[in-house]
């Protein structure tokens, strides 16, 4: 690298002693922070929104949150199980009201203490309607929800009835209704603690973000890169086992699987799909693929009533059955993803409710009964399937063509399928916003805390926020309540999957596979797994 | 003189306003950009109501596009829908980008000219032939290819350079820039070669060698300034076409530049960020042409604006 290095520095200088007309800086010399001893590089794409803990829902601002927050509940990273973290404890004797006491010791890094106060400002911030978080909905359970963000008109309070702080480190939370399983979305990111900071000088914060994690922020340039640092000063169990990362911003994820192979990147934490073929040579081996909290399915418009009758219910069925799942995973995603069997997803586990071959023969891939099925629900509404998908990201048309093939095979016709490709993201959640889908759309569901009712009850119940196609089934309605009212975690879990059961014997949605999370790194790097959200646990990664 | 370049100024106002307003009605064509900004799933509707009051997106569209334009003169470009002021992402953006076109311009009028002459002078010879299939082969193979196999050549089998752009300084755009030169760099080449073997017959030529000139002064003073007009017509209109659409190139090598941020902008439906680029990007191209405009009196007398 020494010589490299050397040769960098005198085309450099060769360069600013040639270019540099007084306007343009040539960026020369200014290479501090980036890496170095202790201090591992991985790739970073660009947050959406303002990373504020409740206006964060994409992978690339909640891999920060997740560095520099703890909450009052943290997820395994291997198995998922919600462990308690800042709280001692969480007790209900109704599930519905419940005492939260947090614990005492831990300060954010700007050394002002984490407080029952720290909790309840940040959460009345994050569900107040004025403040445009658009996780917002993360805190409907509590009560006084509907005051502080009404669906319409302005808001009638600024916190929620809900809260209410008993002590330094004790506060009450009520919700509007029994949910058992309440303590564990607690470690989702929108719940996090805010140090005063974030209300007093919000710009400053935005600009440089303080939490309480194991990593402080130490510089952050918006669009390209953010250097975190180990904080020195965390009380937590989980210290980062490196002095620190610094995310770079890539353009795209090809360049940054190209910097990994030459070493100019340590961690590329999303394999891109054309790559997967030579993944295990290019990097000796130094690739994961494990399996994260994200379900892909495809949709149905239940408000276009040729797909709401009995007939259509076969059709579903047999469709699904016309879907050559295992060929479409291995050959066009290499493994890194595997065909469903139920609609949740395999990080929960067999106790937190994943039950392989729940969706039965319905899944299997069986031709012959797909034709039979499809031809006795009288054929494909409208007579060609039409399947929506946008076409901006990811490798959408090329699953997409090959899932109509597979139909179009089934059923002996080339036409009876097509992908229906939209330009942008936006313009596809319009769409079906709008309500203007006529037939199956492209549904992922990537899981916000490792719960089987997060894959179900925003899904499939009535009115739900995810509930695109608006399906509504009484039954499944009422075991989902029931479920949420349940107490023990066993029985809740039983009942949830009666539940799917439902969903199962309707085809509400046809699961299509888990998928997983993959990264790769260069040989100074050891210990590197992802979480069940396809997050690097950056901090028990060892450099050198 | 005074007097062209202040007409050429002010016909310069309708075709701005023309510009940006087809960009923004573009842009708003594609539909509601909110939707986008809540993940896989719909917005809460008061949330997306807010955001759209906020971003100004309830109005009707003849109102935002005035408003925009209002702002725009106080130089107020807007904000993108991540909290960033969009003059902030120019700031970071148009600094790389005009290094990496000053280096391909660099390239092209380097390389492309001094071939252009050269086959020019030689014409029919091998090197000519040699030169125009050269050409030929750069111009028709896209610049992903060129740009992605010297990205694994150089950056990982030989590890001559670094294979992505981290600081954006000019030592790093030296691949990239070659790259996003190298069809124009054709394209100057097999120009200036034209010119040239027209011109060599031409009567100012013979006539200057007659008067017993050195051949390096005729050639440089008298036949290369006289056959560079087309050249420096294409070179100044590739100035902006440069700027704009140095995307693919961008995108390979990492670089934080105009065509990434508008491709990112135009992904995420970011009116705000895609117009306020584009608008620079219409003043660089019309300042581009009245520069190239002005040229042509200096490289050829007889040409001269009342």
């Amino acid at each position: 690298m020494g010589g490299v290095a050397r040769a960098r520095w005198t085309a450099c200088a060769l360069a600013a002693g040639l270019l540099a007309a007084g306007l343009l800086a040539t960026g020369c010399g200014d290479s501090a922070g980036f890496g170095g001893a202790g201090v591992l590089t991985s790739s970073w794409g660009d947050p959406q929104n303002p990373l504020e803990p409740a206006n964060t829902n994409e992978v690339q601002g909640g891999k920060v949150l997740d560095m520099i927050f703890r909450g009052l509940k943290k997820y395994d990273p291997r198995t998922g199980k919600a462990q308690n973290w800042l709280a001692r404890s969480i007790d209900t004797t109704d599930s519905r009201n419940f005492t939260i006491r947090v614990k005492d010791g831990w300060t954010f890094s700007n050394g002002e203490k984490v407080t029952a106060r720290s909790f309840v400002d940040a959460w009345n911030y994050g569900a107040s309607l004025r403040n445009n978080q658009k996780n917002a909905y993360f805190f409907a359970y509590i009560d006084g929800y509907d005051k502080v963000h009404p669906d319409t008109g302005a808001q009638s309070a600024d916190t929620l009835s809900g809260l209410k702080v008993t002590g330094p480190l004790t506060f009450t939370v009520r919700l509007n209704q029994k949910f058992s399983s309440f303590p564990d979305t607690l470690g989702y990111a929108a719940f996090a603690p805010l140090p005063r900071a974030f209300f007093t000088d919000h710009a400053a914060w935005l600009k440089k973000p303080v939490g309480n994690g194991p990593y402080r922020i130490e510089s952050y340039a918006r669009g390209s890169a953010m250097n975190l640092r180990r904080w020195d000063g965390y009380p937590g169990p989980d210290r980062a086992r490196n002095l620190g990362v610094t995310l770079l911003v890539y353009t795209d994820s090809n360049t940054a699987y190209t910097d990994v192979l030459a070493g100019n990147l340590d961690l590329v934490d999303d394999v891109p799909a054309t790559q997967l073929k030579n993944v295990r040579t290019d990097l000796n081996g130094r690739y994961i693929n494990t399996p994260a909290g994200i379900l892909q399915t495809l949709a149905f418009p239940y408000y276009d009533p040729r797909w709401n009758t009995s007939g259509a219910r076969k059709v579903r069925t047999g469709l699904s059955m016309a879907i050559n799942r295992r060929q479409i995973t291995e050959t066009i995603f290499r493994g890194t993803r595997t065909p469903a069997t139920d609609w949740t997803s395999p990080v929960l586990g067999t106790a937190g409710g994943y039950k392989p071959g729940l969706c039965g023969h319905a899944c299997d891939y069986d031709p012959v009964q797909a034709r039979k099925l499809i031809q006795e629900g009288g054929g494909i509404p409208g007579g060609r399937l039409k399947i929506t998908y946008n076409a901006d990201t990811g490798s959408h048309k090329q699953w997409v063509d090959a899932v109509c093939n597979s139909i179009n095979n089934a059923l002996g016709d080339d036409k009876a399928c097509v992908g229906n490709p939209v330009g942008t993201f936006a313009d596809f959640r319009n769409q079906i916003g709008q309500h203007k889908m006529t037939g199956p759309f492209r549904a992922g569901w990537q899981m916000d805390y490792p719960l089987i009712q997060n894959f179900l009850q925003p899904l499939y119940y009535t009115g739900a926020s995810s509930n695109d196609g608006k399906w509504s089934d009484k039954q499944f309605d009422r075991l989902v309540d029931r479920a949420n009212a349940e107490t023990g975690q066993a029985a809740a879990v039983r009942l949830f999957q009666q539940a799917e059961e439902v969903v199962r014997d309707n085809m509400a949605a046809i699961p299509l596979w888990y998928q997983n999370g993959s990264a790769g790194y260069t040989s100074r790097l050891s210990h590197v797994a992802l979480d069940p959200f396809s997050v690097p646990v950056y901090n028990e990664i060892k450099v050198g | 003189m005074g007097r062209y370049v202040a007409r050429r100024l002010l016909q310069m106002i309708p075709v701005f306003i023309g510009a940006t307003l087809l960009i923004f009605l573009m842009v708003n064509v594609m539909g509601d950009p909110v939707a986008g900004l809540c993940g896989e799933r719909a917005c809460d509707p008061a949330t997306a109501a807010q955001l759209k009051r906020e971003f100004g997106l309830d109005k009707p569209l003849w109102q935002q596009y005035a408003t925009y334009m209002g702002n725009l003169f106080t130089g107020d470009f807007g904000t993108a829908f991540n909290g960033q002021k969009v003059t902030e992402l120019m700031g970071t953006a148009f600094p790389v980008t005009v290094r990496l076109t000053i280096v391909a311009i660099l390239f092209e009028i380097l390389i492309g000219v001094s071939l252009g002459v050269l086959t020019g002078m030689r014409r029919g010879r091998p090197v000519d032939t040699g030169v125009l299939l050269a050409t030929l082969v750069v111009i028709s193979v896209p610049t992903f290819v060129t740009g992605l196999l010297l990205q694994l050549l150089l950056g990982i089998k030989w590890q001559w350079i670094s294979p992505s752009v981290r600081y954006g300084s000019y030592d790093e755009l030296i691949v990239p820039g070659l790259v996003l030169a190298s069809v124009s760099l054709a394209y100057v080449t097999r120009l200036t070669r034209t010119s040239i073997a027209e011109n060599k017959r031409a009567d100012y030529v013979r006539t200057a060698i007659a008067k017993g000139l050195p051949r390096r002064r005729v050639v440089v003073r008298h036949l290369l300034r006289n056959s560079l007009i087309p050249v420096v017509t294409f070179i100044g209109a590739d100035v902006g076409a440069l700027m704009g659409g140095a995307i693919v190139t961008e995108r390979i090598f990492n670089i934080h530049g105009v065509g990434f941020q508008l491709y990112q902008g135009i992904l995420r439906q970011n009116t705000q960020t895609v117009v306020g680029f584009v608008t620079v990007l219409v003043l660089v191209f019309l300042v581009a042409n009245l520069l190239v405009d002005l040229l042509y009196a200096v490289l050829d007398p007889r040409i001269r604006y009342a």
